[in-house]
């Protein structure tokens, strides 16, 4: 603030350091209006001598300069000179500061002991205060201060000085809340007048500015930060109601055409040159937003809110780009790159000014935003000067970049020493192509490395592509293709579909300008079925595999993985079983949804089986994928799809222990971890490219092959057919295409199939439940032919036994049935019997046929079962054709037929069991001394039926010993009464068994009859 | 390019979403504010807490969309996308069909245009 002083300048003079010194030492508390918070602010001032021209006119902004008090200096002591002259100069010097309303002032009378000492005459010294304050104070006895010997060093004179600096500082407070209070009233009425049609925002932008200056020179940055930013949003707002249509005068020497693009200058505390542009009204949007950032960005610093510059530098700079196009205003092109490039370093040079590296690079999530920038603005001037190519700038390219070096003006001063400064970067880059290159390379790996470092990876490889687009324009694709490999990682990790497909094209290029065939026809063949693309792009694809596939170079052969090409969807087995036999039909449909924009015409799909060494019919358990219908669904392979799992839900429900009351119920997935890993889409960002993993071929595999097959777009079925026997696996698929194979590596899920071979079979089975023995019986054989092929002349050969003829039946025919059990023909059979030997001429039969034939054949029961289990005893050995078991209280007999078949030099053995459809008792009964011999014929098949038989023994001598019977008895069969069957015949024998009175003996042969278990036993009492 | 900037704009959600901790999870203040301004868009970045992320862009030359409206645009668009997860018939991972929800889209860029 400015004092200005009246009075004996001598005297004042003397003070003025010691003031000047010792005035802002200590705060005072400044109260505000408006509600504002009050604050502790250290008061500085400058004194300067009264002159009546330094006294502010009506209507003057300046704050600055204004004096905001007027102090009156004055050692008189002598009430005589105080009248002639001292008093008189007071009057003048206050009509003066009425006349400029000024009343803010002070009379100061400082006393010395000194000129006291010489003056005894005096009045005292207190009335020479007193007569100033009756003159001058009225009622304001505080305007007059007496100040006892400043220079002295005594106590006294100590306490007056601190008095004074106290009334001083509260006076100019007062002094100054009031004018403060005053301007920015008048500032608001100014500002309220913005819609009247004279008014001039440079005009109020320095009034406002002044405030703003008042602030910062007390130390008051926040609120001078204030002002610059109500004056900030005050222009937007303009530019904005302009650019919908509401425009003012004044904002069109703002739309000036850029002229000067030399970009923020941040080294001056205030940036003179601009501010002078302002005042006058000639500066442009660039001029006016500079100077505005320059005194922000140094508040800002002030502040120490560094990382706040840097925010609002990059709003800043988006901010005027937009602000010019909205208003239309011309600009060089390329001129607002410059400004934007040359403006980023300044800011960054600032920062990196007043942080040290520690700082720095904790925050570099502040600065890299303003890196990215400058460089994004750096490569666009490279493409406008022609910079950006193979073959450097040409005349035109050069003549633009002579304008934009001619708008950036002489370097300022403040930047002229140092190596490194934003202007000499940009010239130097815009000079050369060498130049360019390496100030570009610097930047890009800069900002890559700061996103690196604060994990903006996504950001990174943006970076890192655009790199990528730099070196193809260079014509350097070995370069940029690590980069664009990267950024295709990351998108087709996170499946963005829209950057991968563009990301892919530019990856196309890349390759094909190296002259990786194989990558190249890969990324083509992905590209071709990329539905992101217009049909004209994705046949262009197409066709550069086509051109490729019908080169004639023999050894260049490229395997290409399928996925690209085209989908497996399903495979349907005909039959559905996938099970044949040899020489059968065993189809394998494919169906195959071809991904490409055109038809293609493929020599050959194949698919490698691999033979399992597997028991044939073991494998059907495996087949789990195959459905009944012999279909197998392939899974979509697209990784949206694999990620779908199902949230596998389960229900949790805990009893406390105590009581086994429910304590709590609720829901848990179980799957969670897998599902949560899939949506954290941070993890997946380096997860392994499945799709350029090396695609084999194995060799040697046995194929199932189709030609000449031409895929359609969209669903296409194709069909293979399998005849080898044996189970196979599909292993692969590969479609070839000239030089070019398509392969899926793997089939999942597993299919299998079987063709099998089988061996001619023969089997006899009864046509009922059990075959009765005595009876002609029919008995069913069944030939299934296998691979053998049954010729005219085959026959069966049976051996004939006695105890089981073959009966012949004119009506005898045989059924020939196909593998699907579908009756073929039925001829009649030729029997012929021999001795020995039945012969049974077979019908022609193909292979995998059934042939059925029925045969009547009649056991005879044994005569004698007694005998025959004798025999068999004897014999101890099962040689015989037939054998007599006991089962279940019937009678079985076994009988074995060896048949000699056409197919074999070994004789088939088939056994059938007979049942013997009676069952016979005999008993000897006693009634006194007459014997009666009891026969019980039970019939077993129908109703366990009873007959009963009774002859009486008599006999004319002496008994016999042994008495042999035979039982006999004739039978038929209910549906055919007539039938000629040879009876049923019993054996048995009586003995005699005497008894002597000795009991023992009679155990010892009773024991002896029980042996002969068959027999039955009577007893003479 | 504007698909791009989407993608980065991930970037800057993690950064935030990591950054917030677990001071700000009890706040439950899904709206992350502008996350990436450009020359040409502002990105806003919304994230819902079971870590959906929305993504609105707004060309820079639009002035008429305040940090409120964007707020409002973001509520909405997550009540509505609440709606569509709600449905029994809605696998979580496909593309959203509902038509709902395409209008509530669609109204909101009208009303932004």
């Amino acid at each position: 603030a400015f004092f200005l002083c009246a009075g004996d300048q001598n005297l004042f003079t003397a003070l003025y350091g010691s003031l000047t010194q010792q005035l802002p030492r200590e705060p005072m508390e400044w109260r505000r209006s408006y509600g504002r918070a009050p604050k502790m602010i250290y008061l500085e001032a400058n004194f300067v001598q009264f002159k009546e021209e330094l006294l502010p006119k009506e209507g003057n902004k300046a704050l600055l300069t204004f004096p905001f008090l007027h102090v009156y200096w004055t050692d008189c002591c002598d009430s005589e000179v105080y009248k002639a002259s001292v008093k008189e100069d007071m009057q003048r010097w206050q009509a003066a500061l009425r006349l400029h309303g000024s009343v803010d002032w002070l009379i100061a009378v400082v006393e010395s002991d000194n000129k006291k000492k010489n003056k005894t005459n005096l009045l005292p010294r207190t009335s020479i205060v007193d007569k100033i304050r009756s003159d001058f104070c009225n009622k304001q006895s505080d305007r007059c201060v007496s100040l006892c010997d400043p220079l002295k060093e005594s106590s006294r004179s100590q306490e007056s000085w601190s008095s004074f600096l106290t009334k001083l500082r509260t006076l100019l407070l007062m002094s100054f809340t009031r004018n403060l209070g005053r301007f920015e009233d008048e500032m608001r009425t100014l500002r309220e007048k913005r819609t009247e049609p004279g008014w001039s925002f440079c005009d109020y932008f320095m009034v406002q500015e002044e405030l703003a200056f008042v602030f910062e020179m007390l130390q008051q940055f926040e609120d001078a930060l204030v002002q610059y930013d109500e004056l900030d949003a005050l222009f937007t707002q303009y530019v904005l109601n302009f650019g919908a249509g509401d425009g003012a005068n004044w904002l069109g020497s703002f739309c000036q055409p850029v002229r000067s693009w030399n970009g923020l200058l941040l080294r001056r505390p205030i940036d003179m040159e601009k501010r002078d542009l302002i005042q006058r009204g000639e500066a442009s949007l660039l001029d006016l937003r500079s100077y505005l950032f320059s005194r922000q960005c140094t508040l800002l610093i002030f502040l120490q809110r560094p990382w706040e510059v840097t925010a609002r530098a990059l709003e800043l700079l988006h901010n005027c780009v937009q602000e010019l196009r909205l208003l239309e205003v011309s600009v060089v092109s390329g001129a607002l790159d410059c400004w934007v490039f040359l403006s980023c370093l300044e800011v960054l040079h600032r920062i990196e000014g007043c942080c040290d590296r520690s700082q720095l690079e904790a925050n570099t999530s502040h600065t890299v935003g303003l890196w990215t920038y400058a460089t994004e603005k750096l490569r666009c001037l490279g493409d406008l000067c022609g910079l950006v190519s193979e073959n450097g700038p040409n005349s035109e390219d050069l003549n633009k970049t002579v304008d934009l070096l001619a708008g950036l003006g002489a370097e300022r001063p403040e930047t002229v020493n140092s190596p490194q400064s934003p202007y000499k970067k940009l010239k130097e880059a815009l000079s050369s192509v060498e130049a360019f290159e390496k100030h570009y390379l610097e930047l890009s790996h800069a900002a890559m490395e700061m996103y690196k470092a604060i994990g903006r990876l996504r950001s990174a490889r943006l970076v890192g592509k655009s790199l990528a687009e730099f070196y193809m324009r260079k014509g350097d694709p070995r370069s940029a293709e690590n980069f664009l490999l990267d950024s295709l990682k990351s998108y087709v990790s996170e499946s963005w579909s829209l950057p991968l497909t563009h990301t892919r094209k530019q990856i196309a290029e890349c390759q094909k300008q190296l002259q990786k065939m194989d990558e190249y026809l890969q990324t083509s063949a992905l590209l071709a079925s990329d539905t992101n693309l217009s049909d004209d792009e994705r046949r262009h694809f197409c066709q550069e595999i086509l051109t490729f596939a019908s080169q004639t170079a023999e050894d260049a052969r490229v395997a290409l993985s399928m996925s690209s090409f085209t989908r497996l969807q399903e495979l349907r087995f005909r039959p559905s079983s996938a099970l044949v036999h040899v020489s059968a039909a065993l189809q394998l449909e494919l169906r195959l949804c071809s991904l490409m924009p055109v038809p293609v015409t493929l020599e050959q799909i194949s698919a490698s089986i691999h033979f399992t060494q597997e028991q044939p019919g073991s494998t059907a358990q495996k087949r789990a994928a195959q459905n009944p219908d012999g279909t197998v669904t392939f899974p979509a392979a697209s990784p949206a799809s694999a990620s779908a799992s199902a949230l596998e839900l389960c229900e949790i429900l805990e009893h406390s222990p105590s009581d086994n009351v429910l304590s709590s119920a609720g829901v848990a997935c179980r799957n969670m971890h897998l599902l949560m890993r899939q949506n954290d889409s941070a993890t997946s960002l380096d997860t392994p490219n499945t799709a350029l993993t090396a695609l084999t071929l194995e060799d040697g595999a046995q194929m199932l092959r189709a030609s000449d097959v031409t895929l359609l777009p969209g669903n296409n079925s194709i069909v293979f057919t399998a005849q080898k026997p044996g189970v196979y696996t599909l292993r692969q698929l590969c479609a070839t295409l000239g030089q070019v194979q398509f392969i899926l590596p793997h089939l999942y899920p597993v299919v299998q199939y079987e063709v099998y071979s089988q061996e001619p079979q023969l089997s006899i089975q009864p046509l009922t439940e059990h075959l009765l023995a005595g009876l002609p019986q029919q008995v069913k054989f069944t030939i299934l032919t296998g691979h053998y092929s049954v010729k005219k002349g085959d026959a069966l050969q049976l051996s004939n036994t006695d105890s089981m003829p073959v009966l012949h039946s004119s009506t005898c025919s045989a059924r020939i049935l196909s593998s699907s059990a579908e009756l073929l023909a039925e001829s009649a059979l030729s029997i012929q019997s021999s001795e020995k030997v039945t012969s049974i001429s077979l019908p022609v039969t193909p292979p995998y046929h059934t042939l059925e034939f029925l045969l009547e054949v009649l056991c005879h029961i044994p005569s004698c079962p007694a005998r025959m289990e004798s025999e068999r005893l004897t014999n101890g050995q099962i040689s015989r054709r037939s054998r007599t078991r006991f089962n279940s209280g019937m009678t079985l007999i076994d009988q074995k037929v060896s048949v000699d078949c056409p197919w074999s030099i070994y004789s088939t053995l088939v056994s059938l069991t007979f049942h013997v459809p009676f069952k016979v008792k005999h008993s000897l009964l006693s009634a006194g001394r007459r014997k009666f011999i009891q026969v019980c014929l039970q019939n077993l098949v129908f109703r366990q039926q009873c007959v009963f038989s009774v002859w009486e023994l008599r006999w004319s001598s002496v008994s016999p010993v042994s008495l042999h019977c035979v039982f006999s008895a004739a039978f038929a069969p209910a549906d055919a009464p007539d039938a000629a069957l040879k009876p049923y015949t019993y054996d048995f024998t009586l003995e005699r068994v005497s008894v002597s009175a000795d009991g023992s003996d009679l155990s010892r042969v009773c024991v002896a009859a029980f042996h002969l278990s068959l027999c039955d036993i009577y007893c003479l009492r | 390019m504007f698909h791009y900037t989407v993608h980065t704009s991930l970037d800057v959600v993690e950064e935030k979403i990591s950054g917030v901790g677990k001071a700000l999870a009890d706040q439950r203040e899904l709206y992350l504010g502008l996350l990436y301004p450009t020359e040409d868009y502002k990105v806003y970045g919304y994230v819902t807490n079971s870590k959906v992320k929305f993504v609105i862009v707004v060309d820079s030359s639009n002035t008429s969309l305040r940090d409120n409206e964007i707020r409002s645009m973001f509520r909405k668009l997550h009540n509505s996308f609440t709606d569509v997860m709600c449905n029994p018939f809605y696998n979580p991972g496909d593309p959203i069909q509902s038509k709902a929800f395409d209008s509530i889209v669609s109204t909101m860029m009208v009303q932004a245009c």
